[in-house]
C-alpha cells in the first residue's frame, strides 16, 4: 500500500525550490502586485471627483484605520521613545554632554522612527485588514454584485479606504512623534538623570520644523501605499478561504517593503534636496 | 408576451486558459418571459449569465441588449445598462459589512439617491415582496441561506429592473425552501412583468420557473424550447441530462470547473 501511494504522492507534492528561484518567484509576485496597485492608483485618482459621494464611507475608514490603531501606535511609540532615550545615552553619553541626548531622541523620533515605525505597525495590521475584508468580498462575489449593480468597486471600497489612510497615517504619526518624545522625556529623566530642563534645552536647540513635516509627507506617502497594497491584494484574491490567507500575506510584504524602500527615496528627496 | 428579443446572444465563445468554456452559444430572451438555462455544473451556465450583465467579455460573439451590443460598451455605457438588470447570485453575494435593510438600499441609494424615511418605507416594501418584513436590522449572517437568497432577490428588484438574473437560485437549500424560491421567481416575475434568465442544473425547477428552457451541453445550447418540448424532445443531450437526473447520478459536465473558475472571475 504503502508503496503504491509513494509516487502518486510525490507527484502530487511540488518540488522543493531553490533560494535563487524562491527569491525570484517572490520578486515576480512583487512586481506583478507593484504593477496592479498603479492601476489602481490610477483609477483611484480618477474616482476621486466622487470622492463628496464617498465622505461617509472616508470617514468610516478613518475611524477604522486611525481610531482603532491608536492602541497599538501609544505603545510602540512610547516604548520607542524610550528605548532610543536608553541607546542614545548609552552610546553617546561618554562623548557628549547630555543635552545631545534630547537632540537625539527629537530628530530620530520625528525623522525616522514615528513614521516608519507607525508605518511599520499600522500597515501590517491595516494592510492585512483592508485585503482580508476585499478577499473575502472578491472569492464569495460580492465585488461581482457590486458591479452588477453599476456600483464602481473602486470608488466604493478602495478610494474610502487608501483617502483614510492618506489622512490617518499623518495624524497617527503626529501621536507617535508626541508620545515617543514623550517616552524619552520620562526615562530620561526617571533613570538617566537628564533633567526636564536639559532635555527641552537640548530638543529646542535643534528644533528644525522641516524635520517633523519631512517626516510627516513621508508619513502621508507611507499611508497610501498601505492601503493601496491592501486594496490590490484584496480586489486580485481568488481561491477561497487559503486565497485570502494569501492576499493578507502579500498585502503585509509588499507594503512593509515598499514602506522601507519608500523611505530610501524620501529621505533622499526630502531632507538632501528639499529641506537639505 | 411580446416576442420582440430583450437579449440576443450571438456566437459567444469565451476561454479561461486553455478551457474552452462557451463554444459558440446563440440564445434569445423575449420581452417578459422567464428562459432558463439548464445544465450540468461545469457546463458554462454561470459564465454565460455574467457575460449577459457584462461581468465577463467574451472572446468572440456579442450580447444584444435593444439594439446595442453591451461587449463593445465602455463602463459608463455598461453601468447605464447594468442598472436595469437585477441579479441573484448563486451564494446571495449580501454584503456582510451591511444589514439587510442597508443591502436592500444600497442601489436605490447609489442610483436614485433616496435617504431617510423614504429609503426606509421602499426598503421594507422590498423585503415584503419577498416575504421578508421586519429584519431590516439584522446582518446577513444572522439569516438562513433560503432567506438571504430572498434579500437578495429582494435588492436585485430595488431598482424594478426589466430583467432579472438569477445564478443557480435553488442551490444548497432544502427542498421546502427551494420551493419557496421557485414560488417567488414565478411571482415576482409576475408582478414586475420582467425578463429573467434563470440558470439552473434542477430540472424541477427549471420546468416550474421557466416559458423555454434551454439546454446547455459542452458550452453550447444543445436543445431550446417550452418545458413540454424538453419532456418530449428527441433531442440526445436533453435525454442523457434528464435520464442521469433520475438515476440519482451526480449531473457533472466534463471538466467541473466550478472551482476552476473562482480564480478565473
Amino acid at each position: 500500500m504503502r508503496s503504491a501511494t509513494a509516487p502518486a504522492r510525490a507527484a502530487a507534492e511540488p518540488e522543493p525550490r531553490g533560494l535563487f528561484a524562491t527569491i525570484g518567484s517572490a520578486a515576480i509576485t512583487l512586481t506583478v502586485e507593484i504593477g496592479a496597485a498603479g492601476v489602481l492608483f490610477w483609477r483611484g485618482l480618477l474616482a476621486l471627483r466622487q470622492l463628496p459621494r464617498s465622505m461617509p464611507l472616508t470617514f468610516e475608514q478613518m475611524r477604522r484605520i486611525g481610531v482603532e490603531s491608536l492602541p497599538l501606535v501609544i505603545i510602540t511609540s512610547v516604548f520607542t521613545g524610550a528605548v532610543t532615550a536608553v541607546q542614545a545615552a548609552y552610546q553617546l553619553r561618554e562623548y557628549v554632554p547630555d543635552i545631545y541626548i534630547g537632540t537625539a531622541i527629537y530628530k530620530s523620533v520625528t525623522i525616522e522612527l514615528g513614521p516608519v515605525l507607525t508605518a511599520l505597525v499600522v500597515g501590517g495590521r491595516v494592510s492585512a485588514s483592508i485585503a482580508a475584508e476585499l478577499g473575502t468580498m472578491r472569492v464569495t462575489e460580492q465585488v461581482d454584485a457590486m458591479r452588477a449593480m453599476a456600483i464602481d468597486p473602486i470608488r466604493f471600497l478602495a478610494m474610502p479606504r487608501i483617502v483614510g489612510a492618506l489622512i490617518m497615517l499623518p495624524v497617527l504619526t503626529v501621536f507617535a512623534d508626541a508620545l515617543a518624545m514623550g517616552g524619552g522625556f520620562v526615562i530620561s529623566n526617571a533613570s538617566l538623570g537628564i533633567t526636564p530642563a536639559t532635555f527641552i534645552e537640548g530638543v529646542k536647540m535643534f528644533f528644525f520644523a522641516g524635520d517633523v513635516f519631512g517626516g510627516l509627507i513621508k508619513a502621508f506617502v507611507f499611508g497610501g501605499i498601505i492601503a493601496l497594497m491592501g486594496c490590490t491584494a484584496g480586489l486580485r484574491a481568488s481561491g477561497g478561504a487559503v486565497g485570502v490567507g494569501q492576499a493578507a500575506t502579500r498585502a503585509v510584504v509588499a507594503s512593509c517593503v515598499l514602506v522601507l524602500v519608500s523611505d530610501y527615496v524620501l529621505a533622499t528627496l526630502l531632507f538632501k534636496i528639499i529641506f537639505g | 408576451m411580446d416576442e420582440r428579443p430583450v437579449i440576443e446572444i450571438r456566437d459567444l465563445w469565451k476561454s479561461f486558459g486553455g478551457n474552452q468554456v462557451l463554444r459558440g452559444v446563440e440564445l434569445t430572451v423575449a420581452d417578459g418571459e422567464t428562459l432558463v438555462v439548464l445544465g450540468p455544473s461545469g457546463c458554462g451556465k454561470s459564465v454565460l449569465l455574467k457575460h449577459v450583465i457584462g461581468l465577463l467579455r467574451p472572446d468572440r460573439g456579442s450580447i444584444v441588449v435593444e439594439g446595442r451590443d453591451i461587449t463593445r460598451m465602455s463602463l459608463p455605457q455598461l453601468d447605464a445598462i447594468r442598472k436595469r438588470f437585477g441579479m441573484v447570485f448563486q451564494g446571495a453575494a449580501l454584503f456582510d459589512s451591511m444589514t439587510v435593510g442597508e443591502n436592500v438600499g444600497l442601489p436605490l441609494r447609489e442610483h436614485r439617491r433616496i435617504t431617510g424615511p423614504e429609503l426606509d418605507r421602499l426598503v421594507e416594501k422590498n423585503l415584503a415582496l419577498v416575504g421578508l418584513e421586519g429584519i431590516a436590522d439584522l446582518r446577513p449572517a444572522e439569516i438562513s441561506g433560503g432567506m438571504k437568497k430572498r434579500v437578495a432577490l429582494a435588492r436585485a428588484i430595488a431598482l424594478e429592473p426589466d430583467v432579472i438574473l438569477y445564478d443557480e437560485p435553488t442551490t444548497g437549500l432544502d427542498p421546502v425552501m427551494a420551493e419557496q424560491i421557485n414560488e417567488l421567481i414565478r411571482t415576482t416575475q409576475r408582478k414586475l412583468t420582467a425578463s429573467s434568465i434563470v440558470v439552473t442544473h434542477d430540472l424541477h425547477s427549471a420546468c416550474f420557473t421557466g416559458d423555454r428552457v434551454a439546454l446547455m451541453d459542452e458550452g453550447k445550447i444543445a436543445f431550446v424550447g417550452t418545458t413540454d418540448e424538453l419532456m418530449t424532445t428527441d433531442n440526445e443531450a436533453v435525454r442523457n441530462f434528464i435520464a442521469r437526473g433520475r438515476s440519482g447520478a451526480p449531473v457533472y459536465g466534463r471538466d467541473d470547473s466550478a472551482s476552476a473558475l473562482d480564480s478565473y472571475t
